[in-house]
């Protein structure tokens, strides 16, 4: 088994702003891309021009109605890839190691050469966050683009998370967690960012930005009645007139 | 035990080489870094420096390299040697093909060049295609646009000069209050969501307006979950509501709009309802400085908005007047619309009151001095932060047209329009009717049309009949019909070919269009009219030549395949002459070029056309000695000049590189567009970039980069003169006369002033008999057929189930897995459905152009898109049912033409579940083979 780091010297992850994601899989895709050619095994894809097509994703986006107390019913479109958690569950359930939390950022990885491929660790996931390639054999999850954000081939700019660099929408940042003055933490701290299901014990590093209220431009007396010049062309016309000559 | 962390390398090699390209993964034209390992495409992501996506990309554009390896890919050219539909194809060489087109076109041109139908899809090049059927001779040239959005095109330059998307945008670094009507996820892609976020991040508020609430609309803080076909009586009385509120923008309708113009009064005349005008043809208003009559444009005028002129005992009103008249009438009340566009009255009214309150409570101005068109310096520029965007949502209706009238006519009373905060155009627009070519019809065998087969008409006269009266083109636009058919009418094509009606043709020659399946209506019946034999056993339609890069089903009813390229293997440009990939802030065009070479025996199509056009001899193609003048498409792009020092594309021109828009020939141009990234960009000056269709700085700059040959400012038509001319004759003015079967539908439709009237469906079936709206879309990460044949994508959408309501769902006790029969006056189909509780409660819906034909896209045959994935367009009939008099009228917008997708009405009934969806169709044979089980893509070693 695989022991937790007591604290990591950074914790880098994501917020992702339930706000203004569209629901478009730009960061799906984007992330299989770059984490096909990258870390790793190929993020394969079975039966791919079949009946059933399954492939490996390190990020998925998925929708849910939600119906409000009172008001319309709402889509929400809800992306979801490894929280980087602080008390990672998947790690200390590794028989060998392969699973790991970094000490000097928290990116939690899977050390592919180790992996036996048992699936424990996507077990002790309460996300559904991890996904077993189906031709490799070996435990898939996001790395944080672990090979991007210190690349230096990359220009400094592009030193993010392919999902966040990709992203149409902006509804993903990253940054450091740890830095109450970096962009992450500010965010968070000004749009009451928020723990996927906190009551796991699992202290995600990830956090989500809760949608707006929607739906206030609803009734009369929320934003009022325009007040009337004229009622009929007539009385338009004379408005129209006394109107101009203010002009 | 301590744990020891692997070692691993953070900073591996990413790719050898970036090649930047245009992406195609749909119309919305970003740049991309295309990552090359070993010569092969490792990963493709967005470009920062381009002016379209700044560096975002989205799924579509990401998956660009399963489209670029896609196992669908055509070949070599074939010919077929089944019967048509089969799929049954022979391999032939490209010496043999163009043999054979050569064979079939010659002819054609030499004797009757109008026996030629050439269409293509969605397509980029039509400043290409369109001058190489110009060419050719024949008149029966469109592309794509009359099933997509000509309504919201059309509407949009008639009424300022220029509609949404490649048209103009919001302003969204200053808009506070965005408006989003209808379905739009699948145009302008990218910087939509970007000016989302743009418009969240600076406090200001989205209102989606749609019967779905998906996509945008569900990051909309606001959704109005209207009634179907209803939008424009929403507007309108939005439009009620402001006006009687007098919340309208006085200073700018009387300076920058016809509100002022004087209408003629006189019922009696024969220029009844035209704008009274001096003796050079200019629109009069009155003076306030001197309270005479004036044209519009003198320098110092300041055009009354609200005074009369009287002569000859006729008081003639100007628009402004009749405008008060139309809608402050009770009939555009919130309460009197409510109920049709299920809406709440205090909704409307709300909604009313936050556009007034943000346009004017809300208003700013930017210290930008500007000059306009009369002679006037205006220290600063009035922003007014609201905006809007729609696209096939409310155009892809029978009354789509006048719809978007009222949308751009809304825009126009708010003062909303070239300002900042508003909407503003992208070059080469704002562009008045006047600025566009008409319509050109006049074939002369073995020499070239007369004109541009596309364009803008102004009247009856501008129509397309033959001498005989009988309609010039094939797909009948610009007739009686459907005057204003800007865009012509691609889903009418087969349909009239097949029926000979207005003629008979020779060859049918296509350009990926997908006619049947999903790009048609009445699919069934189109894959029926393709295969269609005579008493003799020839098939009704005698030849079809269809190019397309993949496997689609359209494939399988050609006699002779092109094949076309990938996207990353080609040479394109995406013009200032077409439409191009500018911003509210700056001229830009692109190219695409090989940024690999193709693998198997295929040609990018405009190459194939060059090559055609010289081997028929056309002019434009070859030399004076009937040598080919352009190798390829590439050399056409560099080499060829619409007029002197205006080509294909702006940028690099001249001897040095160092001019855009108008400058001699650069024969290393291609290279200077790949050096800067794949495109051009030429940034409006400050103090320009606003007011365009009336500031002087403007208009200069458009001059001096070869948009207009001179300054053409003008005025929004609020009143559209045009649709007056057409009314008139209805009313039996003039030589040209409507047949009397269309004379009072062109009375009702053709208002110079935006109307709303029920979708034709509705009067042409029972809404009690189908009571429920249908509708489809496109999801964001794909677009048109060829996502489900993306290895990744397909996995994203691989089957699309009918939505329903609640109401309806509990209605009919449906549950989870159930299957329903869906019915419409044409036909049925029966489909698996899910439960969305988001949605108008009298509206179903389903995603456009998932399912598949069996051996389509080698996919497999029993792929979910080929057994549970379905088409809408079974039931959607292009000609609606027989009126009284036995008539059928098309499916279509009785101004444009354009498709009318969205009216359809249905009915639904709760059936067992079947193995597959009804209708299903036997396979066609793959003319690639099937794809590879399992793939692993990584390139790099």
């Amino acid at each position: 088994m695989t022991q937790l780091p007591t604290s990591t010297d950074k914790k880098l992850g994501l917020v992702i702003d339930l706000d203004t994601c569209v629901g478009c899989h730009a960061c799906v895709i984007s992330c299989k891309g770059w984490n096909t050619e990258n870390y790793g095994a190929p993020l394969a894809d079975v039966d791919a021009y079949g009946a059933n097509p399954v492939g490996s994703f390190l990020n998925r986006v998925h929708s849910y109605e939600v119906q409000p107390e009172s008001g319309p019913s709402q889509l929400v479109h809800f992306p979801k890839s490894c929280l980087h958690c602080e008390d990672a569950p998947c790690v200390p359930v590794c028989p060998t190691g392969a699973s790991y939390k970094r000490s000097e950022d928290g990116i939690v990885l899977v050390n592919e050469d180790a992996c036996i491929g048992c699936g424990l660790c996507a077990w002790a996931c309460p996300y559904g966050a991890r996904e077993m390639d189906p031709t490799a054999g070996v435990m898939k999850k996001c790395t944080l683009c672990v090979d991007r954000i210190y690349n230096e081939n990359l220009p400094e700019e592009d030193r993010i998370p392919s999902c966040v660099r990709t992203c149409p929408s902006g509804a993903r940042h990253f940054g450091d967690f740890a830095d109450p003055n970096s962009n992450v933490s500010k965010l968070v701290a000004e749009r009451g960012g928020m723990d996927l299901m906190p009551e796991m014990g699992t202290k995600p590093v990830n956090k989500y930005l809760p949608p707006r209220i929607k739906d206030t431009l609803n009734t009369a007396g929320t934003c009022g009645e325009l007040e009337t010049v004229s009622e009929d062309a007539t009385g338009f016309l004379g408005w129209l007139d006394k109107a101009l000559e203010k002009l | 035990m301590a744990f020891k962390q692997p070692v691993i390398d953070t900073s591996p090699k990413v790719s050898d080489e970036i090649r930047q390209t245009t992406c195609y993964m749909c119309a919305c034209r970003c740049g991309i870094n295309v990552h090359m390992k070993d010569g092969k495409v490792a990963y493709i992501e967005g470009n920062r420096d381009h002016p379209v996506n700044k560096g975002v990309l989205c799924a579509k554009g990401s998956a660009g390299i399963m489209q670029v390896n896609a196992p669908s890919r055509l070949q070599a050219p074939m010919k077929r040697v089944g019967p048509r539909g089969s799929g049954e194809f022979e391999t032939i060489s490209w010496d043999e093909a163009m043999d054979i087109a050569v064979g079939w076109l010659k002819p054609i041109r030499e004797n009757d060049p109008e026996k030629l139908a050439f269409f293509t899809g969605r397509d980029q090049s039509q400043s290409f295609t369109g001058f190489w059927a110009q060419n050719y001779g024949t008149p029966n040239f469109a592309a794509h646009g009359g099933f997509c959005s000509v309504n919201m095109a059309a509407a949009g330059i008639y009424t300022m000069g220029g509609a949404f998307w490649e048209f103009g945008q919001p302003d969204w670094d200053h808009t506070k209050l965005f408006l989003l009507f209808g379905v739009a996820e699948d145009h302008d892609s990218n910087p939509i969501k970007m000016g989302i976020s743009k418009v969240k991040a600076n406090g200001g508020r989205i209102v989606g307006v749609n019967p779905i609430r998906s996509g945008y609309n569900a990051v909309a803080d606001d959704w109005v979950g209207i009634t179907p076909g209803t939008d424009g009586l929403f507007i309108l009385s939005l439009v009620h509501e402001l006006m009687r509120a007098g919340k309208i923008d006085l200073d700018y309708l009387a300076r920058y709009t016809n509100a002022p113009v004087l209408v003629n009064g006189d019922e009696k005349s024969p220029e009844f309802g035209l704008f009274l005008r001096d003796k050079d043809g200019k629109e009069l208003v009155i003076d306030k400085n001197t309270g005479k009559l004036a044209p519009f444009d003198q320098k110092g005028v300041r055009p009354d908005l609200s005074a009369t002129h009287r002569a000859k005992g006729i008081t003639h009103r100007p628009v402004m007047h009749m405008m008060a008249e139309r809608y402050l009438d009770k009939e555009y009340a919130p309460e009197n619309v409510a109920e049709r566009c299920g809406i709440s009255a205090e909704r409307i009214k709300t909604i009313a009151a936050e556009i007034a309150r943000v346009a004017f409570d809300e208003a700013f101005e930017l210290d930008h001095e500007w000059t306009d068109f009369r002679g006037e310096t205006h220290k600063t520029m009035i922003g007014r932060p609201v905006s809007f965007h729609s696209m096939r949502g409310i155009s892809a209706h029978s009354n789509g047209f006048q719809t978007a009238r009222a949308l751009h006519v809304l825009q126009i009373l708010l003062g909303t329009v070239e300002v900042p905060g508003g909407f503003r155009f992208k070059p080469p627009y704002p562009k008045p009717v006047s600025a566009h070519p008409k319509p050109h019809c006049k074939v002369t065998p073995g020499a070239p049309l007369n004109g541009p087969h596309l364009g803008y008409v102004t009247g009856p006269d501008d129509l397309m009949y033959k001498d005989d009266g009988t309609p010039a083109r094939i797909d009948k636009a610009f007739t009686w019909e459907n005057p204003m058919s800007a865009h012509g009418l691609m889903h009418m094509v087969i349909s009239n070919v097949h029926a000979g009606d207005p003629y008979k043709i020779d060859t049918l020659f296509m350009y990926m269009a997908n006619m049947s399946w999903n790009s048609s209506m009445n699919t069934s019946g189109v894959m029926k009219m393709l295969t269609d034999q005579d008493e003799n056993g020839d098939y009704v339609i005698p030849r079809i030549i269809y190019s397309d890069a993949y496997s689609s089903e359209m494939v399988a009813y050609a006699d002779l395949i092109l094949p076309d390229t990938t996207y990353l293997e080609r040479h394109d440009c995406i013009s200032l002459l077409d439409r191009p990939i500018c911003e509210a802030d700056a001229a830009a065009d692109a190219i695409r070029w090989p940024v690999i070479e193709p693998d198997r025996e295929v040609r990018g199509f405009q190459s194939v056309l060059v090559d055609l056009g010289a081997r028929l001899g056309m002019n434009g193609f070859v030399n004076e000695d009937g040598s080919a003048k352009y190798k390829d498409y590439a050399d056409y792009i560099v080499n060829h000049e619409r007029k002197p020092g205006i080509g294909p594309l702006a940028g690099f021109r001249g001897k040095d590189g160092d001019q855009f828009g108008r400058g001699d020939v650069n024969p290393d141009q291609i290279d200077r567009y790949i050096e800067n990234g794949g495109f051009a960009v030429n940034h409006i000056p400050e103090g320009a970039n606003y007011y365009k269709p009336w500031n002087n700085a403007y208009q200069d700059w458009a001059v001096g980069v070869g948009i207009f040959d001179k300054p053409e400012p003008y005025l929004f038509q609020l009143y559209v003169e045009p649709l007056r001319k057409f009314q008139l004759a209805a009313e039996g003015h003039g030589d040209r006369q409507p047949p009397e079967h269309l004379r009072e539908r062109v009375k009702e439709t053709m208002d110079p002033l935006p109307i709303w009237y029920a979708p034709f469906e509705d009067s042409h079936v029972d809404p009690e008999e189908y009571p429920v709206h249908a509708l489809t879309q496109r999801p964001m990460a794909m677009y048109h057929s060829w996502g489900t044949q993306n290895a990744w994508l397909r996995q994203l959408y691989g089957r699309n189930p009918m939505y329903l309501p609640t109401d309806i769902w509990e209605k009919h006790g449906f549950e989870d897995g159930d299957w329903a029969e869906i019915t419409s006056a044409h036909g049925s189909i029966t489909v698996p459905v899910m439960l969305m509780a988001s949605l108008n409660a009298s509206t179903i819906w389903t995603w456009n152009a998932i399912g598949k034909r069996k051996g389509a896209w080698a996919l497999s045959e029993d792929a979910p898109e080929a057994t549970k994935g379905f088409l809408l367009n079974h039931i959607i009939h292009e000609l609606l049912p027989p009126k009284a008099d036995g008539m059928r009228w098309t499916n279509s917008d009785p101004v444009t033409g354009q498709a009318a997708w969205f009216d359809l009405r249905v009915k639904i009934r709760k059936t067992a579940a079947l193995a597959e969806v009804d209708p299903s169709f036997p396979p066609i044979k793959s003319p690639v083979g099937q794809g590879p089980k399992d793939i692993a893509w990584k390139v790099g070693k």
